[in-house]
């Protein structure tokens, strides 16, 4: 497996895009009420004229955004997941969904990563964007895909949907190596047993991956970074390949987001090995540090390791320690909270 | 005196005209209601003056870039589907100078499809696929629909959407207005006054909304479902204009189109008789959906069908 610099990046997000937008002056952005939370304060300064305050009215935003790209613009969503998907759902199917416009909605705190509390924890967002018809669905995991998203996006003819990093970060993937749609990152390549992560749960199962390999276990690990579609053909062949079975950790219910996804190729394609679905199981989370969370849901490194045991038929006995000691500098848990 | 005569002689025929053809158009939807067996009558009633007034004279589009017999259904919007044609073209080009038409309540489908018809936008046989398998002339209209820009069945999103591409208009620096044909009932739903709210907030005076206040709605009168009164009053405290008129009377919708103001979006609030042509049905509790209890009942209705047609042909000439 590549090791990767363990640099962090702080706000990415912000220069990136306002260098991004200059040249296309169709783009423009909607906010409701939620600018500097999404880091599109500086945007707004900057470009005056292509930004359009919204306030807490969603439900209109969605309309607003759908009637700007039927004239042309590119509208860019900047509020968090839940109020996208959640409170304002039938106007992002019938609005935007349906009549396949252009429009990018950039969801920020994707599942547990903040400490806001379940009214803020977007944690069913892939499963209900999975069904939604002509929706791209794109999640970021770390500082280069953050930046590398919207050349990604930018050519899907549709809406697209994306689970939006903010803040501090880590670098995880060199930046000479962009995003791209409908490819996993294949971060190792062994095959007892196939790990697929997405968004901050690729960096967890980073953490297990030296200890994995001292206790001689060869995994598979991808990184994906696009739920639907969801036909990269590195996928297939890694669940074909791997002989103990499929392990997935989401950062989501394990319902209908990445195990469900997975699950759903295997079947189709007549796989039966096992898979092991990590992620929050059938229940809400509550308000607390991203390192609680994970740990409290099972959604860490520790929790990782015990599933490929599982799956080899070996009790793998990892304690803090020997996560420790394969820690990375750029754990998400030293990322300073950000203002809700 | 001279130089003057052909403009009033223009404005008297585009009123008359306009009258006959809300006429014809009441007629028309009648019958299919009649031969699909029930339908939404008393909207077409209610609102045949509004759209009548619009396609004469509020609208400013250029003529119809569709067929004249829209083709049958070819499925749904989407990257797999890249000759997906939109409905709005019978509304004309979607030029700079040209107004845009959304319409909002997506049940009202048969009033625009014969509004189109009227006004030789769409042919008669049209109709013949009106709400026929296969067909895009469907009974609740999609943006596949003749006349139909967006997919508006799901009530109280249009309003939005046409301040979308009013903002984007005036982004551009563009002429048309943009114009959205609301009824009262979505007036309940809260997205609409998140709407008036932006509206008024980014002051769209190139945005009109004709409403068609037949104070009806699924459940029956509105005042005993859920009121929405004084709605002039409302849109004005949520900072729009608006203003109330007799929802027959185009000329006042005119008139009431004049006095727009530049950094306001215009509300019309055009009070209307649901039952306006087709008094029987008066008797019924609840007008949203004309089902025949009976064949006699039926029969009734047919019968007022046909004096309507015989008025209607006399009065026409």
């Amino acid at each position: 497996m590549e090791r990767v610099s363990t640099e962090l990046v702080k706000r990415p997000h912000v220069e990136n895009f306002i260098r991004w937008a200059k040249d296309r002056p169709e783009v423009v952005v909607l906010s409701a009420d939620l600018t500097n939370s999404c880091e599109v304060g500086q945007w707004r300064d900057t470009y005056p004229d292509r930004f359009f305050s919204m306030g807490m009215a969603e439900q209109n935003m969605m309309g607003v955004a759908a009637g700007m790209a039927r004239e042309g613009l590119v509208p860019f969503i900047h509020t968090f997941s839940v109020f996208i998907y959640r409170r304002a759902y039938d106007q992002l199917a019938m609005s935007i969904a349906y009549p396949n416009l252009k429009v990018r909605f950039f969801g920020f705190l994707p599942g547990i990563v903040t400490p806001g509390g379940v009214t803020h924890q977007a944690i069913e967002d892939v499963a209900i964007m999975r069904a939604v018809p002509n929706m791209t669905i794109l999640e970021t995991g770390d500082a280069t895909e953050v930046e590398s998203v919207l050349d990604a996006s930018h050519g899907v003819d549709g809406p697209c949907y994306v689970r939006f990093l903010r803040g501090e970060m880590p670098r995880l993937f060199p930046q000479s190596e962009p995003m791209e749609i409908g490819k996993a990152r294949v971060l190792s390549s062994g095959s007892d047993v196939a790990i697929l992560t997405a968004g901050i749960t690729t960096e967890e199962a980073m953490r297990a991956s030296d200890y994995l390999a001292r206790q001689g276990i060869a995994v598979r690990h991808l990184h994906i970074s696009t739920h639907k579609p969801f036909d990269d053909p590195q996928v297939l062949a890694a669940v074909q390949e791997c002989e103990h079975g499929v392990v997935t950790l989401e950062n989501h219910l394990i319902t209908g987001g990445l195990g469900t996804a997975v699950s759903e190729l295997m079947t189709d394609h007549g796989i039966g090995k096992r898979l092991i679905r990590l992620g929050l199981n059938d229940t809400y989370a509550h308000g607390a540090s991203l390192p609680y969370l994970l740990d409290e849901y099972g959604l860490d490194a520790k929790a990782l390791v015990a599933a490929v045991g599982t799956l080899m038929g070996r009790e793998l006995k990892v304690t803090d320690a020997d996560i420790a000691a394969t820690r990375q500098d750029s754990a998400a848990s030293d990322a300073k909270a950000e203002a809700l | 005196m001279a130089s003057d005569a052909p403009t009033a002689l223009a404005n008297d025929d585009w009123l008359a005209c306009a009258q006959r053809m809300a006429e014809r158009m009441r007629v028309r939807g009648f019958d299919y209601v009649m031969r699909n067996d029930g339908g939404y009558l008393s909207q077409i009633c209610s609102s045949a003056e509004i759209f009548s007034y619009l396609y004469t004279r509020g609208l400013n589009i250029g003529g119809s870039i569709a067929p004249l017999v829209p083709e049958p259904f070819a499925g749904n919007p989407g990257a797999d589907n890249p000759g997906y044609t939109n409905g709005g073209l019978y509304n004309g080009p979607r030029t700079p100078d040209f107004d845009r038409f959304y319409f909002s309540p997506a049940h009202y489908a048969l009033v625009l499809y014969v509004a189109l018809i009227e006004c030789g936008r769409l042919s008669e046989e049209a109709l013949e696929a009106f709400n026929k398998d296969g067909s895009k002339v469907e009974l609740i209209g999609a943006e596949h629909s003749p006349g139909v820009e967006s997919t508006t069945g799901s009530l109280g999103q249009a309003l939005s959407q046409a301040i979308g591409v009013a903002m984007a208009r005036r982004h551009r620096d563009e002429a048309g207005n943009v114009w959205v044909m609301m009824s009262d009932g979505e007036f309940q739903e809260g997205q609409t006054w998140e709407a008036i709210q932006c509206a008024s907030h980014y002051k769209l005076g190139n945005l009109a909304a004709i409403v068609d206040v037949n104070a009806q709605q699924c459940d029956g009168p509105m005042e005993g479902v859920m009121t929405v009164e004084p709605l002039a009053q409302r849109i004005r405290a949520f900072g729009g204009e608006a203003v109330d008129i007799d929802g027959h009377d185009m000329a006042a919708m005119d008139a009431a189109f004049k006095t727009r103001a530049p950094d306001r979006p215009l509300f019309i609030l055009a009070r209307t008789d649901p039952t306006r042509g087709v008094p029987l049905m008066n008797e019924r509790p609840v007008l949203h959906y004309l089902r025949f209890g009976s064949h006699e009942e039926r029969a009734r209705y047919q019968a007022a069908f046909e004096q309507l047609k015989a008025e209607s042909a006399a009065w026409n000439g």
